[in-house]
């Protein structure tokens, strides 16, 4: 391991390598905090950029850092106008935007800004101690394991969904599953459900899917509901003058990120789970065991109630990348996009990742110390003039952003089909956001769908038919998981009614 | 109905028509030898079409109930029974400005069309200062090309098929 991480220093640390962290949270920053271009959109729309680059550390450590400048943009447009561009930055706004509203906006953004360096750096620190642990386990997993583990992955991310809402994201899981099967895949060598078209001969490309699912429809809504994302600042507020706190609210603060960084890293490893409830939660923890008079200040610019959310989604972040660096599983849409990013690269992530190319595996990790550090000590003070960015009119922002998300399912394919694809899908993907289906389990169900085929078909082949459920118990146990996944949600859910029912008929 | 469920019908219906594809006229095709496997092309998307059917009338049906959320949903929350108060003029013009885009982008180049686009798209917002939108859009396209090009060597063609670029 030490080895390892001495070839991942190394690396991290060339010249190449740290130009792409800083340009990544730069550019990552100042994209994030516009409204309508999330982690998953930026991130997409690099991709070309970062395959262009040729060189897979590289490239991951380019997107990693776009990653982390994203969320931390996000939660500024929260703090300054009240408007998260970013689910998992919702609850920063809870307490970050009044104490903007107090003039207090610097300090709010120093604040997040060293809740989310805590965060991410003992989330990068958690990291190491379990990527390996888990990269040695999961060595023992043959296909028919992988499947399993697949199937698991697709009904955890379903199962975290909410109350009634398994159903809708099974259904843009299986639907996404469907979406992989069209064109020519490498195990049959026929093409599928191509309709004859020439376009789907290489099948959906998923930087097109990822725009259309993400950065078209909160495109689309921006023009559709102009009160979306439009400032609710009452002008003044997003003034950014002392950017320092008090040793007293220092002081407040450890706890909180001591507790906030260990949970969060822990949801975002569950598949699913994520930045968004990793914050929320870490929210709602910290008011339920505040005290008295610190209680009453959450929702009014508390400190802990600040820096709880921003410690835990950065925190989630990090942990969101231990499935998909030790078993190629991604937990979340944009763990899914990197995912992809890699696949294109010609890297396949999984446990193999560390022995075979240790270079990468650590690199990655050492560059997320370097790109939380950046964010620290480099995106501060730079805040008052990227928030400049908020300030242009929406008449100039959204053709803008339509065009980039054009131009990132444009510049990988060089092909305009793919652009009346990305329209068309963009139309459907706002259709269900109106209907409010979740549609990261599409994007994940879409990515994983090749391989858990690939698996599902390998394993059938060495079992000559399905004994391989039977004759691997840890294959059997990774399915009922499965299964307990999805149905005890809705069993819970159904008990609770009747219980509700009873005590009311009681009366 | 609501338009989650009408969503579901039309789900239930396209795995219809998707399993009837796996079941019934993909595997003609197949070469004998390859029938002798135990997967099948079709394998994988008969068990997609039979589980999508499932968890599509689940939805269709209601069998899983959900929560009712309570009280006005906020300005900023995007809701479809208030679809009459959005702009969907604006949003359908600019759909269309997307497929014309895509549409030109071959044989008109790229400078010229994403400059239109950029252009025209605003003018749909609303924007009536052209003077500064012309220059902001032929500055910006110009830095996309120059990047795209020349940094990323991605080759976008620049000019109009007849300027024989």
């Amino acid at each position: 391991m030490l080895e390892g991480i001495l070839i991942g220093l190394e690396a991290a640390f060339s010249v190449k390598n740290i130009l792409m962290v800083v340009a990544g949270c730069l550019i990552g920053t100042f994209i994030g905090m516009l409204p309508g271009l999330g982690p998953m959109s930026i991130i997409a729309i690099m991709i070309p950029v970062a395959i262009t680059l040729g060189d897979p550390a590289a490239a991951l450590i380019l997107l990693a850092g776009v990653y982390y400048g994203a969320i931390f943009g996000g939660s500024t447009s929260s703090i300054l106008l009240n408007a998260p561009g970013v689910a998992g930055t919702v609850a920063t706004s809870f307490d970050g935007y009044p104490m903007a509203r107090k003039g207090q906006a610097g300090k709010a953004l120093t604040i997040a800004a060293v809740a989310s360096f805590a965060g991410g750096t003992i989330g990068a620190i958690l990291l190491m101690i379990f990527a390996p642990a888990l990269s040695s386990v999961a060595l023992l997993f043959h296909s028919a394991e992988y499947f399993a583990l697949m199937v698991v992955g697709l009904s955890a991310i379903a199962a975290f969904a909410g109350t009634g809402q398994v159903a809708k994201a099974l259904m843009m899981t299986i639907l996404g599953l469907i979406l992989a099967t069209v064109g020519e895949g490498a195990l049959f060598n026929m093409p599928r459900f191509t309709m004859g078209l020439m376009d789907l001969q290489s099948g959906i490309s998923f930087i097109t899917l990822a725009m259309a699912m993400f950065a078209l429809p909160e495109a689309l809504f921006l023009v559709l509901n102009p009160a979306r994302g439009a400032s609710n600042a009452e002008g003044g507020s997003n003034k950014i003058t002392n950017l320092r706190f008090s040793r007293e609210e220092g002081k407040a603060m450890i706890p909180v990120i001591g507790r906030q960084s260990v949970q969060g890293f822990f949801i975002g490893v569950l598949p699913g789970a994520g930045a968004t409830i990793a914050s929320f939660l870490g929210y709602a923890v910290e008011r339920n065991i505040a005290k008295g008079g610190e209680r009453e200040e959450f929702g009014k610019g508390s400190v802990k109630g600040l820096a709880a959310p921003e410690t835990a989604n950065n925190a989630a972040c990090t942990g969101s990348f231990v499935p998909l660096l030790t078993l190629g599983i991604p937990g979340s849409g944009t763990t899914a996009i990197l995912l992809g990013a890699l696949i294109a690269l010609n890297v396949t992530p999984g446990p193999r990742l560390m022995t075979d190319t240790p270079e990468i595996f650590w690199a990655v990790i050492i560059s997320m110390f370097i790109g939380n550090l950046v964010l620290l000590v480099l995106n501060l003070p730079l805040i008052p003039y990227i928030a400049k960015i908020l300030s242009i009119p929406r008449n100039y922002l959204i053709p803008f952003i339509l065009f980039f998300t054009l131009m990132g399912a444009y510049i990988g394919q060089n092909n305009a089909t793919e652009l009346l694809m990305l329209v068309g899908l963009g139309v459907m993907a706002t259709i269900f956001r109106f209907a409010d289906y979740p549609l990261a389990p599409l994007l994940i169900g879409f990515i994983l769908g090749t391989m858990l085929e690939d698996n599902f078909a390998r394993s059938m082949q060495l079992y000559r038919g399905l004994g391989f459920i039977l004759e691997r118990p840890m294959t059997l146990g990774l399915l009922v998981l499965a299964a307990l996944l999805v149905l005890l949600p809705s069993y819970r859910a159904r008990r609770a009614r009747k219980r509700a029912e009873g005590v009311a008929d009681g009366d | 109905m609501a338009l989650d469920r009408w969503i579901a019908l039309i789900f239930v219906t396209f795995c219809g028509v998707y399993g009837y594809a796996a079941f019934f006229t993909m595997d003609q095709l197949l070469p004998p030898f390859m029938q002798r496997n135990p997967v099948w092309p079709s394998t994988f998307p008969k068990v997609l079409s039979v589980l999508g059917i499932i968890v599509g009338l689940i939805v269709l049906f209601g069998v899983e109930k959900t929560e009712e959320s309570d009280g006005e949903p906020s300005a900023t929350e995007i809701n479809y029974r208030r679809l009459g108060d959005y702009k969907i003029g604006q949003a359908l013009m600019l759909l269309g400005l997307m497929v014309l885009y895509a549409l030109m982008l071959r044989p008109a180049g790229f400078l010229i069309s994403t400059t239109t686009f950029l252009v025209i798209g605003s003018a749909i917002l609303g924007e009536r200062k052209f003077h500064i939108m012309i220059l902001v859009s032929v500055l910006a396209t110009g830095f996309v090309w120059y990047l795209v090009q020349e940094v990323l060597g991605i080759f976008l063609r620049p000019f109009p098929f007849f300027m024989g670029m």
